[in-house]
């Protein structure tokens, strides 16, 4: 099946500023894509590139067989947009600007509009000057979600909601799953993503850094291991990928690389295990991997 | 009072964010107001030229409605402050209600005074300092424009009473403002209450100074013209100002305790919960956004053309005889009614072209907040966006201009008890709009190819201010008065009609937008 979203070297540069530095992105069609990364890292600007609303300096981006800047207009009648910091029309009420984009878009499902309304608790006849954050958050979401469209980019569409509103968004996008949408779901919420995405491109300072499926994403880090041994576990420290070691006599702790998981599991049965607690990298650490100040000391060495 | 608590310090911050505001203000009205009475004092050098603007202004009842109840038009002070006394009056009041919106209901519709009031400040203590600031700036107002006056060698007490009753109007407002902002939750509407009462200041008055005086009574602007400065001075109208104002206020703060920060007295009124079909359409949109402004204009100019045809035949005994007056204003051969009716309706489309303006640089606000990406992430294409924007720009001035031309038509009309000059100065009102077109245009062409700089489209409109103006009197080169559209325009009514520039005129303002849409569409939205 074609790809909804491929994205390949994408370049976009502000003046000397590279905000993006040679992005690659693909969301294959019917697929809930997460989208993560650290603030200031490009998530924006690449959405902002597939909307046409900013020219690529260079690269190459193709969504739904089309070309983000060209066919601006008509890929738009197919997309739906969910912007992180929603700025609406002070003297407009919400179910003002909720017609409002959708019928510039080619039309809203009116069953539908009035369904999210209820779901998300929105009063659409108060004045958009009147709503809180996560009000104008939703005027933007039920826009996009009751528009009847192939693709929707959100861009960290959960910010401001309270985690009833998050748990119905969770839903909607399931809804959207099942009826064969895309969605590319840029958040910073990572249980979001990991109960709502079926594989996940991050990125950073304007590069991809990783991209696949969770599984495929987790072996690619670290178990955390607990141990204790009939008999002290011996030098552990002679194995390899074992890191954050910690050992009192019969118990150890430590994290392995996910690919010497098995040698380490190998050694500890030499020595009669007792208990042992295993647990997979959270996305968070995944996360924490590609943000924090551990890709330069790799890089250096 | 802990109610107060920290009245002090609210004082010197709202103290340090007007200190450039509010000293503008007071200069430009000050100098105003200075540069009539200097100009009283040149046109009418001879007793016998006073008096027969004297006559001529106490036989114009229209011009009366217009400005007010001249009480003696004999000396120079007199004139002036019958020139200012109503007018200043508002200006004054408008400038105190601007200070008490920012300050109140600004800072909770901001969300700013949360911020604040959670730390130790007391519930009144920003009404308080408001009140104090306003009233300061009052007192300054009226001093510097009586020093001015007495700087210009006018009489003491007559300059004291001029600089109080606009001091003593500003506070009355002030005052209004105060209890609009409990009333109303958004700064606009408080706004628009104060204009309301305003705006029946001014009819009242207009009304009363035509008739019996009665009603002029009624309205605190009456109030302080009728402290009748340089003319047997009286004081006490004072009192009756600055009472109302200090009854105002404390029913203001008697409101304060009715209410919730951030609320008002009186609930936001639902809005629609659908839009309606034309909402929704890109020109309705644009429209939508401008509506205010659209409206706004077009009244303010039908007020100008009114007064510009109440004194456009008088104006020989009103301008007197000079050799600026003939520069400026005898530019065809025609009438110098005419001709001084042509540069007027040329100037106040000028004025006017401001709406074209905002309306084609709102696209620039609407995208540095956000809103245009999320209008152009839907299948609004940039081409039809500026398109919409730039119709109501371009039927918008039409419909300003043909305001003004009906407003100075009919009083023109009347005056002259001509019906055929309605639609001749209608003519010549509208027949602008192709100059008004070019700098909408040239605003296009900056969003488009330079966002940045589409402020610039105000300088434009100054530039073309100043030729229009300056140009005659400095005798500039024609190739300079060339650059402004406005030049290009027939002086009509004095001159006859020539549809060549027009038509010109037209096309240059298409390739300018035509510039402008191409721009657009090859740029980022939104520009950084």
């Amino acid at each position: 099946m074609e790809n909804a979203i491929s994205v390949s070297g994408l370049v976009k540069t502000f003046g000397s500023v590279r905000a993006l530095d040679g992005l690659d992105l693909s969301v294959a069609a019917g697929e809930v894509h997460g989208f993560l990364g650290p603030n200031g890292a490009g998530k924006s600007t690449t959405i902002r590139v597939l909307l046409g609303l900013l020219r690529a300096t260079s690269g190459e981006a193709r969504l739904l067989g089309g070309d983000p800047w060209r066919d601006a207009v008509a890929l738009h009648r197919r997309l739906a947009y969910v912007p992180g910091d929603v700025s609406l029309w002070p003297n407009l009420s919400g179910g003002e600007a909720i017609d409002l984009l959708g019928r510039l878009r080619g039309g809203l499902d009116e069953r539908r509009r009035a369904e999210l309304l209820e779901r998300f608790d929105l009063n659409p006849t108060k004045k958009a000057r009147t709503y809180s954050k996560g009000n104008r958050q939703k005027v933007a979401l039920v826009a996009a979600l009751a528009s009847d469209v192939e693709l929707l980019l959100l861009d960290e569409p959960t910010s401001g909601l309270d985690p009833l509103m998050e748990e119905v968004f969770r839903e909607c996008i399931e809804d959207e799953r099942r009826a064969g949408r895309t969605v590319l779901l840029s958040s910073h919420i990572l249980a979001e993503v990991e109960a709502l995405c079926d594989r996940v491109t991050i990125i950073r300072a304007g590069r991809t850094v990783e991209t696949g499926s969770l599984s495929d994403l987790r072996h690619l880090t670290r178990t955390s291991i607990s141990v204790e041994t009939v008999e002290p576990a011996g030098d552990l420290t002679t194995l390899t990928g074992i890191h954050d070691l910690d050992v009192t006599d019969h118990r150890a702790s430590f994290d392995v690389d996910t690919a010497n998981l098995d040698e380490a599991v190998r050694h500890l049965t030499r020595f009669g295990i007792r208990s042992l607690t295993s647990q997979p990298p959270t996305l968070e650490e995944l996360f924490l991997r590609h943000y924090g100040d551990e890709i330069p000391h790799e890089e250096a060495a | 009072m802990s109610t107060l608590a920290g009245t002090v310090t609210m004082i010197r911050f709202a103290a340090r964010r007007e200190r450039v505001r509010v000293p503008v203000y007071l200069l430009v009205m000050v100098g105003l107001i200075a540069s009539t009475a200097g100009q009283s004092e040149s046109l009418y050098a001879t007793a016998a030229d006073r008096a027969e603007y004297a006559q001529t202004v106490n036989g114009n009842p229209g011009l009366i409605a217009l400005v007010g109840p001249p009480y003696d038009l004999m000396s120079v002070g007199g004139d002036t402050a019958w020139q200012w006394g109503g007018i200043g009056a508002i200006c004054a009041a408008l400038m105190s209600m601007f200070i008490v919106g920012r300050h109140t209901r600004g800072e909770e519709q901001s969300g700013r005074s949360e911020l604040l009031r959670a730390s130790v400040l007391g519930r009144r203590a920003p009404i308080a300092a408001t009140l104090v600031i306003v009233t300061a700036v009052n007192v300054l107002l009226a001093l510097v424009v009586a020093l001015s006056l007495i700087g210009m060698d006018q009489p003491a007490a007559g300059s004291f009473a001029l600089g109080a009753s606009l001091g003593g109007a500003g506070l009355l407002f002030a005052g209004v403002a105060l209890v609009a902002v409990q009333v109303n939750q958004s700064t606009g509407g408080a706004y628009g209450i104060v204009g309301a009462v305003l705006g029946a200041s001014y009819l009242l008055r207009a009304a009363g100074d035509v008739g019996d005086g009665t009603l002029s009574w009624l309205s605190p602007i009456g109030w302080a013209q009728s402290m009748r400065p340089f003319a047997d001075e009286r004081w006490w109208p004072l009192l009756l100002l600055v009472a109302g104002a200090a009854v105002l206020s404390l029913a203001a703060f008697a409101l304060l305790e009715r209410r919730d920060d951030g609320a008002g007295l009186v609930a936001p009124r639902p809005g629609p919960a659908r839009a309606s079909g034309v909402l929704t359409t890109p020109f309705g949109f644009a429209l939508r956004l401008l509506r205010a402004a659209l409206i706004g204009w077009a009244f303010g100019l039908f007020l100008a053309g009114v007064s510009l045809g109440l004194t456009g035949q008088d104006v020989q005994s009103l301008l007197g005889d000079s050799e600026e007056v003939d520069k400026l204003y005898m530019q065809t051969s025609g009438s110098l009614v005419d001709n001084y009716l042509a540069v007027s309706l040329s100037s106040m489309a000028l004025i006017g072209t401001a709406f074209a303006i905002q309306a084609v640089l709102r696209m620039r606000s609407e995208e540095s907040a956000g809103r245009g990406e999320s209008l152009l992430a839907t299948a609004l294409s940039r081409t039809r966006w500026a398109g919409a924007h730039l119709a109501v720009a371009v039927a918008g001035s039409v419909l300003i201009l043909a305001a003004l031309g009906v407003g100075a038509g009919v009083a023109d009309a009347i005056a002259s008890d001509d019906a055929g000059r309605l639609p001749l100065l209608l003519g010549s009102a509208v027949a602008l709009a192709p100059a008004v077109w070019v700098l909408a245009g040239a605003a296009l062409a900056l969003v488009g190819l330079a966002p940045r700089a589409a402020p610039a489209a105000w300088g434009l409109l100054g530039a073309c201010f100043l030729l229009l103006y300056l140009g005659p009197l400095l005798s500039l080169p024609d190739w300079v008065l060339d650059i402004s559209p406005f030049t290009h325009v027939p002086l009509l009514p004095a001159a006859d009609l020539d549809v060549v520039p027009l038509l010109v005129l037209s096309g240059v303002a298409v390739a300018l937008a035509a510039v402008g849409v191409v721009g657009l569409r090859r740029r980022d939205v939104p520009a950084v």
